[in-house]
């Protein structure tokens, strides 16, 4: 690194314009990455927040996916899970997205049904037909607290608890009585009765044969993380997010390889000499990258420090932004990776220099 | 502690056939002893110091340095051989623009794998030598075109070589300044004890070397002495 220490303080310029770029790329990357995850937070958390390993869903059929918003499931299939070996809980979940209102205050939530003192709920011991438990974000915009009436879809309901900040498809949960959202969900498009549920949640040992009560069930189970896929706005907003992410990453390796790969070549006449003067490529290969690297790392750590203070700024505001680890430190590391794969594909070219052209008469 | 070529010869593609760069040379520079090869251009002489640096593999012939003949070496091991045992003084000075004149020295221990920090006073003492002493902090903008080929020499000399290969080192300079290099280049071989080989198409200042050989379309004459 004699060298490569020596050459990012005299080019200082080239090498603080690059930096920049860095710094503002894994800006971008960083708030995108907590707009993904804040974005997603408020799509899943009340999936993934449940008590289930696996979700059995009304079989779609026709080589249709999967859909919470389309998925039906009877008291038949139901009942067929919760008796299947190797099952130790199966509990039906209603959901719909509707309108709830309170006084004046009105707001689109989520209505989850669930037996009174189910584990799918929070404080569910408190959930009867008249009486519902509300995430903070929904009693918030309701504007009420524990005791307080409100209404979901024409049914007055009251505030038994207030708990956790489940929310789903960007609307914050209610959790209701299964008797009160069979009363509120609207009847399905093929069956005109009112519906059971929307899923089933299940708790599985390894003495459960899904597939045998899925094929006489009519259901089709997958893991809960996998039931993620099943909620509409969650698999278009995420995968765009994802792609949009994808395409930075991509950017920035592109950008790091094309400034590495023209640095290269300008200094192709002294990397030469250094040859000439019994300089090994090994070494050569580890002074460019490790030049590199500081680089990367210097831009990359600046613009995760500015993403995460933006983060910090604007998390408990309107902006669903998720500031964790998970969202600044990944995304960093990545930057990094890719970053560095970019320049030491560009400046592989070190090994083909001629230390013969140092001698540049020579020929 | 000496250079030696035997019957060596160098060819290059040049359309359907080969063009032959040397033929045959053969030549012997004892250790302490500077030679001048002299030619127009063309002649042959950068392809001899290229053969003798170990940059191109010849044809056929051998090169020997310090006793290490290099026939069959692999390049890295003829890299670690050219770091150790040879010293080039380039055309051009070829002076990393973002190191100071110290600095252009301490890297060869960088790429020896020891601490640049500890060569220092080794630097400090080579550009005292070329009479640089007060210009060790300057880089290269900063330094006139024959301070740096005075850099360029030092350089060379910092892994305290048995054979120094010097080519056109006057090319870019001035009548005077030429005199001093070449002057610079004989003290420097008979201190240092190398096996120096200097290439040049200009006849001037040679009256300090020890021998002088001519190279005509590949073809080495007989060293003779200088007069």
């Amino acid at each position: 690194m004699f060298v490569a220490w020596r050459d990012l303080r005299f080019a200082k310029g080239r090498f603080a314009l690059m930096g920049t770029v860095i710094v503002l790329i894994t800006l971008l990357v960083g708030l995108l990455s907590g707009l993904t995850a804040g974005l997603g937070q408020q799509n899943i958390s009340a999936i993934t927040g449940l008590s289930a390993d696996r979700i059995a869903f009304d079989e779609p059929g026709d080589g249709k996916d999967l859909s919470y918003s389309h998925s039906t499931v009877t008291r038949d299939q139901w009942r067929r899970w919760a008796d299947a070996p190797g099952v130790t809980s199966a509990e039906p979940l209603g959901i719909t997205t509707t309108k709830a209102t309170a006084g004046k205050a009105s707001a689109g939530v989520s209505a989850f049904g669930v037996q009174p003192g189910s584990s799918l709920a929070p404080d569910s011991t408190r959930i009867d037909d008249h009486s519902a438990v509300l995430s903070t974000t929904a009693a918030e915009e309701l504007g009420t607290k524990k005791g307080d009436t409100f209404s979901v879809a024409g049914h007055e309901l009251t505030v038994s608890a207030v708990r956790g900040e489940a929310s789903f498809s960007h609307t914050p949960v209610v959790y209701t009585s299964l008797r009160t959202w069979q009363r509120i969900a609207p009847p399905t498009a093929e069956k005109t009765d009112t519906p059971t549920a929307t899923v089933v949640a299940l708790h599985t040992d390894s003495g459960a044969d899904v597939q045998a009560v899925d094929q006489q069930a009519g259901t089709r189970t997958v893991s809960r993380d996998d039931s993620l896929s099943a909620i509409g706005s969650y698999t278009s907003e995420n995968g765009s997010l994802q792609l949009m992410r994808g395409f930075l990453f991509a950017i920035s390796a592109l950008v790091i390889g094309a400034f590495f790969t023209v640095w290269t070549i300008q200094r192709s006449g002294d990397v030469a000499v250094l040859k000439a003067l019994g300089a090994s490529t090994g070494n050569l290969l580890r002074d460019a990258l490790g030049q590199a690297v500081v680089l990367l790392t210097g831009g990359t750590l600046i613009g995760t420090t500015f993403a995460a203070a933006v983060g910090a700024a604007v998390s408990g505001s309107a902006v669903p932004f998720a500031l964790t680890p998970a969202t600044v430190l990944v995304p960093a590391a990545v930057m990094i990776a890719l970053g560095a794969l970019g320049a030491g594909l560009s400046i592989r070219r070190i090994t083909s220099v001629d230390p013969l052209t140092a001698l540049g008469s020579a020929r | 502690m000496s250079l030696h070529l035997n019957d060596v010869t160098l060819t290059y593609p040049d359309g359907d056939g080969r063009l032959t760069a040397l033929d045959r040379v053969s030549m012997h520079v004892p250790e302490g002893s500077l030679t001048a090869v002299v030619g127009p251009s063309g002649s042959g002489k950068s392809s001899l110091l290229a053969v003798a640096a170990t940059l191109i593999t010849p044809d056929s012939g051998t090169v020997t340095v310090d006793g290490t003949t290099t026939a069959g070496m692999s390049r890295g091991a003829l890299t670690e051989l050219r770091r150790h045992k040879i010293g080039i003084v380039f055309q051009q000075p070829n002076l990393l623009p973002s190191l100071t004149a110290a600095e252009q020295l301490q890297v060869m221990a960088q790429l020896d794998g020891r601490s640049p920090g500890k060569a220092r006073p080794r630097a400090r003492e080579l550009l005292d030598a070329v009479g640089l002493a007060d210009q060790a902090d300057r880089r290269p903008h900063q330094l006139s075109g024959g301070q740096r080929q005075r850099v360029n020499i030092a350089r060379a000399l910092v892994n305290e070589p048995t054979v120094l290969l010097v080519d056109e080192p006057t090319s870019a300079l001035d009548h005077e300044r030429g005199a001093a290099v070449i002057d610079l280049i004989t003290r420097l071989t008979h201190r240092q004890a190398t096996a120096t080989v200097l290439v040049t198409h200009d006849r001037a200042h040679l009256g300090a070397v020890d021998r002088i050989a001519e190279v005509h379309d590949g073809r080495l004459g007989t060293p003779a002495p200088a007069d």
